[in-house]
């Protein structure tokens, strides 16, 4: 029993980083443009697709066998794709409802996240089934007593973590990270300190659909398997969290994924029902902590906006 | 250029609907000078201020700003040196004082992207002269002592000095004071006065809208009154406060009972009409 209870909370761990990598990018769309993304969660799986994508054509046959090499390759190849679909969707679909009521975005984000899962369905070979996704990473596990860990989950935790810490300092401490927080706060007097709003916007999306890029690509290095639907399974959960830690609050975003991470495997040892109920107390606790803090863990108890 | 006027608007409109808000306002402002901008309450100078600033599209009409005609944006014409504070506070309540001024910087810094993620030596050097720059307008306005505090736990008339200071931060060449010294008591009202004579000493030029005509006519060069959209009078604060159409703007044509009301506006001594 010990043993599987700290398997499942090494997995726990590992599920929630990259959880985390997706819920940063909801969180700071949501503290810009006070826009639920639904379609974020799209914007990872194009990700890992383009991952696949540039294994498939663009690496040379030799260049595969080289993790070291193939592998950032094909996070780079991910990164963009997930940025040219993020900043398409916004220029396009978001933009024009800037001033519209808040349910009218919405409603095209979900539109966004059906036409991407669809697209992709569709449109890349073979996607109508499940693709195997190439293991460019270090094979060996890592195994620390009871413990085994693949080395894709260390790596997987290791970036989510570095750059939930750059994203952090970015935020807090650069121009544009001001600027950021100045128009979430208060866009029109932001828009008067000089602040170009269509820029910040473009930016946050763009910092979402990067973070969302390298956690597709490393899901598919961690799991060797994906489909049209990652994005929709783990996008959920990835909103959960988002709105656990706080919406808007970058911190709530990844102690939000981590707390998903480990209640959603311990609870699939712990509690009945086993994974097929991961999404009632993924809501349990959901609601839980909603009634005792509205704002979740670490939301700003007044949002101020003018 | 350096002959043009540091401000000019020439015959501004704003129509709102079937309303019309501004008709045909023009205003200068001289290099160095205090203008004064007054008015009953809805008789536009907000408005004024918001066309200037590129926050409305007027109707018709020009602002040049040192002779060059200001774009339509309220970005870009902060970036052209147009800088303002607002009627009701505008900070960012979340951030900190510094932070605040530090937002006020924007436009004059310059960061790539790369540079900000990694913090690299540009990234640093910049960041650092930002800061300097930020706690001197600090101390300039009197609030180095707060610089780590929220905005929204200031008191209010450090708020208002705070804004002054985020504004001063975009290296202006004009500044808009939209009612400065509202809420504020005797001392504050007078601090207000003297950090704007500072402020104009550094070669700034400032618009001041405020409705305590006793702090505007010890304080501007020159005054323009405003009433219903329409420019009604422009002159020196003597000119203005003898003007009888003032006079009637703000009390309408005086009976004898608001007489004593109308000698406080006319010779500027608040303390005479209750006293005797």
């Amino acid at each position: 029993m010990f043993a599987t209870l700290m398997q499942q909370i090494a997995n726990g761990i590992v599920f929630g980083a990259l959880i985390a990598l997706v819920a940063l990018g909801y969180t700071m769309v949501y503290g810009i443009v006070q826009l639920i993304n639904f379609a974020h969660g799209e914007v990872f799986m194009v990700g890992a697709f383009g991952g696949l994508a540039t294994y498939t054509w663009v690496l040379p046959a030799d260049v595969k066998q080289i993790w070291y090499v193939a592998l950032p390759l094909m996070v780079l190849g991910g990164v963009v794709v997930s940025v040219l679909i993020s900043l398409a969707m916004e220029r396009i679909a978001y933009r024009p409802l800037r001033n519209a009521p808040r349910l009218a975005p919405l409603i095209t984000a979900l539109g966004v996240s059906v036409f991407l899962q669809e697209a992709v369905r569709l449109f890349y070979p073979n996607a109508t089934s499940a693709q195997p996704f190439p293991a460019t990473f270090i094979t060996t596990p890592l195994v620390i007593g009871p413990v085994t860990v693949p080395a894709s989950g260390i790596l997987l935790v290791a970036v989510s973590i570095v750059l939930a810490i750059l994203l952090q300092a970015y935020v807090n401490r650069s121009r544009m990270g001001r600027a950021m927080r100045a128009t979430a706060q208060d866009p029109d007097t932001a828009r008067l300190m000089g602040i170009n709003p269509d820029r910040v916007i473009v930016v946050t999306f763009a910092i979402g659909a990067v973070l969302a890029g390298v956690g597709g690509v490393l899901y598919g290095v961690y799991i060797n398997n994906i489909d049209n639907q990652i994005g929709f399974q783990n996008g959920v959960f990835a909103f959960t969290a988002a709105v656990l830690g706080g919406i808007g609050s970058i911190r709530g975003a990844v102690i939000g994924s981590f707390v998903i991470g480990l209640v959603k495997n311990l609870a699939d040892v712990l509690l009945p029902g086993g994974t097929a109920y991961d999404y009632v107390w993924i809501f349990v606790l959901l609601i839980v902590v909603l009634v005792f803090a509205p704002q979740g863990l670490f939301g700003e108890a007044e949002r101020v906006r003018a | 250029m350096s002959s043009a006027p540091a401000l000019q608007a020439r015959e501004v409109s704003m129509v709102f609907g079937g309303l019309r808000a501004l008709n045909n306002v023009s205003l200068e402002l001289a290099k160095g000078q205090i203008v004064g901008l007054i008015g009953p309450n809805g008789a536009g100078k907000t408005t004024f201020f918001n066309c200037l600033t590129g926050l409305y599209t007027p109707t018709s009409g020009q602002v040049l700003l040192g002779g060059t005609q200001l774009p339509g944006d309220p970005a870009e014409v902060t970036t052209a040196g147009l800088a303002r504070t607002f009627q009701n506070i505008r900070l960012f309540p979340s951030m900190t004082v510094l932070e605040n001024v530090l937002i006020g910087r924007h436009v004059r810094m310059k960061q790539g992207p790369l540079s900000s993620l990694l913090h690299g030596p540009a990234f640093q050097r910049g960041e650092r002269a930002a800061r300097e720059r930020a706690r001197e307008l600090l101390d300039f306005v009197g609030l180095s002592r707060v610089e780590d505090e929220l905005s929204r736990n200031l008191p209010y008339g450090d708020q208002r000095r705070l804004e002054i200071a985020r504004a001063l931060a975009t290296d202006p060449s004009v500044l808009l004071l939209d009612e400065p010294t509202a809420g504020m008591n005797p001392q504050e009202t007078e601090a207000a006065r003297q950090l704007i004579f500072r402020i104009r000493d550094t070669g700034i030029s400032v618009v001041v809208i405020e409705h305590d005509t006793k702090f505007i006519f010890t304080l501007c060069d020159r005054v323009t009154v405003l009433v219903q959209g329409e420019l009604l009078v422009e002159g020196t604060p003597e000119e203005v406060r003898g003007d009888p159409r003032v006079v009637e703007a703000y009390l309408g044509k005086p009976p004898e009972e608001v007489q004593a009301v109308v000698e406080e506006i006319t010779h500027g001594s608040a303390e005479g009409a209750s006293g005797e």
